[in-house]
C-alpha cells in the first residue's frame, strides 16, 4: 500500500503569462491533505490562473505543480483523475435537468449506476436539493446552482477539490450548506483548495494564502494573519470619503485608509479608543460624516495595509 | 477511448438538440423544407411560356402557324391583340414572355414564294428563358417553313421526299426532362451540408460561450471521445434525413431511383464525415456560435448550392470557377446522388467520385481530430 503523501499540493515556481502580464508569478505554496486551503485576493491576483493550472486545463509557463502526487504539468490528464475542478462560471448544462448533470459527470468518471445513485442521494440530501432533482439547471436559483455544480464534482469521491470563488452570489442559508459539505468532506480527508474574494470566508479556511499581482503575500492561518495586521479597522460613512481621506492622511497612529462605497475604512490601533478624537477633528474640519464605528477588518483593508507595509514575502 | 464516456456525451448532445426548439425545426422540418422547395420552386422546364399573337394577315396559313405554337407543349398562345401598343405593353407588364407579329403580307409571300420573316419579342430580362424561346420559335417555324416546302411540292407532283437528313433525340436518364429529376437529388446534399456543418460548429462553440468547457475539459474525458460523442447524434440525423429526403423524391416527385439504395446509404454517410468534421473544425476554431455557423455556411452551404453542379452544371461555369470546384466536397456527391438516382450507375463505376470523397472524409475528420485540445486559452 502507497503511503499517502503528505501535502496534496505542492506548488513551486508556477509562473504564467498574458501579453506580458504576469498572471501568476513565481508562486509556491503547499496545501496539507485534509485542509481547506484559501486562495485570496482581489479581482486579477491571480487566483483563477493558478487554479485553471493546478486543474490541468492551463499549461503554466514555469515551474512545477505536483497534485495528489501527480505532476499537473506534465500529466495533466493523469491528475484529472483524482481532482475536481469547480470553474467560477457556472459550468454546468442549463437545459439538462439536475439529475441528468450529475449523470453526466458520473459517466464521465467512470462511476457506476448503483454508485452513483446513493452518492447522488446522499449529497442532493447534504445540499437540501432532494425535491429539484427533476428540475433543469438553469431553473436553479444561484445558489442552488452553485451546489449543483459541488454534487458534480463530489460524484467521483475526488481526493481533492479546487474551487474558484464557490460561493460568489449565493444566498446565506446556501452558502452556510456548502460550507458544512465541505468540512464534512475535510473529515473524510478530502483536500480543499478554494478562492475567494470575502474575508470572512477566508476565515473559515484552515490556512490562507494572500495573492496580489500573481505573487504571494502571506500563507498562514486566518488568524495569524490577524495578528499581522494587529490593528482594527474603523468605518466611517461620509458622502465626502476624499475629503475625510485628505484630512486623515497624516494623523499620528494610522497606518492605511482605504476608500470604500460609502465612506472610509481606516486601519489604526486601538481603533474603539480614538473614535472621539476623530469626530472632534472632522467636526472641526466641517467634514458630513454620519457614523464612524469598528468593524471587522476586510481583505482589502488587510491588502492595502500589507501592500503599503512590506514587501511580499516568499515564506 | 471509454465507451461509457462516449456515450454520456453523445446521450448530452441528444438531449441538447431534443430541448431547444430550433435544434428540433432545423432536424426536422428543414430537410422537408428544402426539398419540397426544390421540387416545386425550381422549375427550369419551359412549358406553356405565354405567348401574345399580333396577327396581321389573318389568313388560313398564318392560322395554321399559330396553331403550331399553340401545338407545342413550350407555348401558350394566351391573346391575340390587334395592333403594336398592346403587344408592347404585355411585355412591358409581364403578361407575355413573347410576342410574334405576323406581317400582313404573309400568306401573299408565302403564295408568291417569296421568302417572309415573322417577328418575335423576347423578353430579355431573363437570358435564358429568352434563349431557350428563341430556339423553340426557331424550330417551330423552320418546321412549318418546311412543310410549307414540301407541300409546294407535291402539289407540283413532285415525288414526296422528306428531308434527307434529320435528328432523332432519345432523351437518356431524365427521359421527360424533369427538372425536379435533376434538382432533387441533389438537395440531398444541401441538407446534409446544413445538418452536418451548420449544426455541429454550433456544438463546441456553445460548450464555450456558455462556461460549460473549463468544466468538461477538467475531466479525464479524451478529445475523441467528445468529439465523437458530439458527432454521433448528428451523424444519426443526419442519415435520418437522408432517408427521409430520397423517399420523398422517389414517391412524392416520382424521381426515378435505379441505383442501389445500400449505395445511397454509403455514400451519404460518407459526405456527412466530411459535413460533420468541418463544422467541428469551424466550431473548434471559431469558439463563438455566431462566427462558427457563419464560417460553416460559407464553406459548406454555399458551395454546395453553387459549386456542385446542384443547379449549374459545372461544364458551364467560369473557367476559373470550374478549377475550384474540385475542392468543393458537395461536388462528388451531387454527383454521385445523380448517377445513383438516374443514371442507376452501378458501385464500382462511382469511383472517379468516390475516390476523392472519401480521400476528403479522411482528411477533414483527420483535421477535426488534431485541432481540439482540452486546454485553455
Amino acid at each position: 500500500m502507497q503511503e499517502k503523501p503528505q501535502s496534496a499540493i505542492i506548488v513551486e515556481g508556477l509562473t504564467k503569462s498574458f501579453a506580458n502580464v504576469r498572471a501568476v508569478d513565481r508562486l509556491s505554496f503547499e496545501v496539507h491533505t485534509g485542509e481547506i486551503f484559501g486562495l485570496v485576493g482581489p479581482d486579477g491576483a491571480g487566483k483563477t490562473t493558478t487554479l485553471r493550472m493546478l486543474a490541468g486545463i492551463m499549461p503554466a509557463d514555469e515551474g512545477t505543480a505536483r497534485v495528489a502526487d501527480v505532476d499537473v504539468v506534465h500529466d495533466p490528464e493523469n491528475a484529472k483523475r483524482q481532482l475536481s475542478y469547480m470553474p467560477q462560471r457556472f459550468g454546468l448544462y442549463e437545459d439538462l435537468t439536475v439529475n441528468e448533470n450529475i449523470r453526466f459527470y458520473a459517466d464521465l468518471f467512470g462511476v457506476s449506476r448503483t454508485e452513483r445513485e446513493d452518492r447522488s442521494a446522499l449529497l442532493l440530501q447534504a445540499a437540501g436539493m432532494r425535491e429539484f432533482r427533476l428540475r433543469l439547471a438553469g431553473k436553479l436559483s444561484g445558489g442552488m446552482k452553485q451546489k449543483l455544480s459541488l454534487v458534480c464534482a463530489l460524484i467521483h469521491r475526488p481526493k481533492i477539490i479546487l474551487l474558484d470563488e464557490p460561493t460568489t452570489g449565493v444566498d446565506p442559508i446556501s452558502r452556510r450548506d456548502f460550507w458544512r459539505i465541505l468540512y464534512e468532506l475535510v473529515s473524510q480527508g478530502v483536500t480543499i483548495l478554494a478562492s475567494t474574494a470575502y474575508l470572512d470566508e477566508a476565515e473559515r479556511c484552515h490556512r490562507v494564502a494572500l495573492l496580489h499581482q500573481g505573487r504571494l503575500f502571506f500563507c498562514d492561518t486566518p488568524k495569524n494573519l490577524k495578528a499581522r495586521l494587529g490593528k482594527s479597522v474603523l468605518s466611517i460613512t461620509s458622502s465626502e470619503p476624499r475629503r475625510l481621506r485628505a484630512e486623515l492622511e497624516n494623523v499620528v497612529g494610522i497606518s492605511s485608509l482605504v476608500l470604500t462605497g460609502d465612506g472610509l475604512h481606516v486601519v489604526v490601533e486601538n481603533g474603539v479608543s480614538r473614535i472621539p478624537e476623530f469626530e472632534a477633528r472632522l467636526k472641526g474640519a466641517s467634514i458630513p460624516f454620519d457614523t464612524i464605528q469598528q468593524v471587522t477588518p476586510t481583505i482589502e483593508d488587510l491588502f492595502v495595509h500589507a501592500v503599503g507595509s512590506g514587501a511580499p514575502s516568499h515564506a | 477511448m471509454s465507451f461509457t464516456r462516449f456515450l454520456a456525451v453523445a446521450r448530452k448532445e441528444v438531449v441538447h438538440i431534443f430541448r431547444d426548439s430550433r435544434g428540433l425545426i432545423i432536424v426536422l422540418i428543414m430537410p422537408v423544407v428544402l426539398v419540397l422547395l426544390f421540387g416545386y420552386g425550381v422549375n427550369l422546364d419551359f412549358k406553356g411560356l405565354p405567348v401574345y399573337v399580333y396577327d396581321r394577315d389573318g389568313s388560313q396559313q398564318s392560322q395554321d402557324l399559330l396553331k403550331r405554337f399553340q401545338a407545342s407543349e413550350y407555348f401558350d398562345v394566351v391573346r391575340v391583340v390587334n395592333d403594336y401598343p398592346a403587344l408592347t405593353r404585355s411585355l412591358d407588364d409581364g403578361h407575355a414572355k413573347m410576342g410574334i407579329v405576323i406581317p400582313w403580307d404573309f400568306s401573299q409571300r408565302l403564295g408568291d414564294r417569296r421568302p417572309v420573316q415573322i417577328q418575335a419579342l423576347v423578353d430579355g430580362t431573363d437570358d435564358n428563358t429568352a434563349n431557350v424561346l428563341i430556339g423553340y420559335a426557331q424550330a417551330v417555324v423552320q418546321g412549318y417553313s418546311s412543310d410549307v416546302q414540301l407541300e409546294w411540292l407535291r402539289n407540283r407532283g413532285q415525288l414526296l421526299r422528306p428531308a434527307l437528313l434529320s435528328v432523332e433525340t432519345r432523351t437518356w436518364y431524365n427521359e421527360d426532362l424533369e427538372s425536379s429529376a435533376f434538382i432533387v437529388p441533389g438537395v440531398l446534399a444541401l441538407v446534409m451540408s446544413v445538418i452536418g456543418a451548420f449544426l455541429t460548429s454550433l456544438t463546441i462553440a456553445r460548450e464555450w460561450e456558455r462556461g460549460t468547457m473549463e468544466q468538461l475539459i477538467s475531466t479525464p474525458v479524451t478529445p475523441l471521445e467528445i468529439m465523437l460523442g458530439k458527432l454521433a447524434p448528428y451523424f444519426a440525423i443526419g442519415m435520418f434525413d437522408v432517408i427521409v429526403c430520397a423517399l420523398i423524391a422517389i414517391y412524392w416527385f416520382q424521381v426515378p431511383f435505379r441505383g442501389s439504395f445500400p449505395t445511397l446509404l454509403f455514400t451519404s454517410a460518407m459526405f456527412l464525415v466530411v459535413v460533420l468534421s468541418l463544422g467541428f473544425y469551424v466550431s473548434v476554431i471559431a469558439k463563438s456560435q455566431l462566427t462558427a455557423s457563419q464560417i460553416s455556411l460559407i464553406i459548406t452551404f454555399l458551395p454546395a448550392f453553387l459549386l456542385s453542379g446542384f443547379l449549374f452544371p459545372i461544364e458551364q461555369m467560369p473557367v476559373v470557377l470550374q478549377w475550384i470546384t474540385p475542392l468543393v466536397p458537395a461536388r462528388y456527391y451531387v454527383s454521385i446522388l445523380k448517377k445513383i438516382f438516374l443514371k442507376g450507375t452501378p458501385t464500382a463505376l462511382l469511383y472517379p467520385d468516390l475516390v476523392p470523397l472519401a480521400l476528403f472524409a479522411l482528411v477533414v475528420a483527420l483535421l477535426a481530430t488534431a485541432s481540439f485540445h482540452k486546454r485553455l486559452g
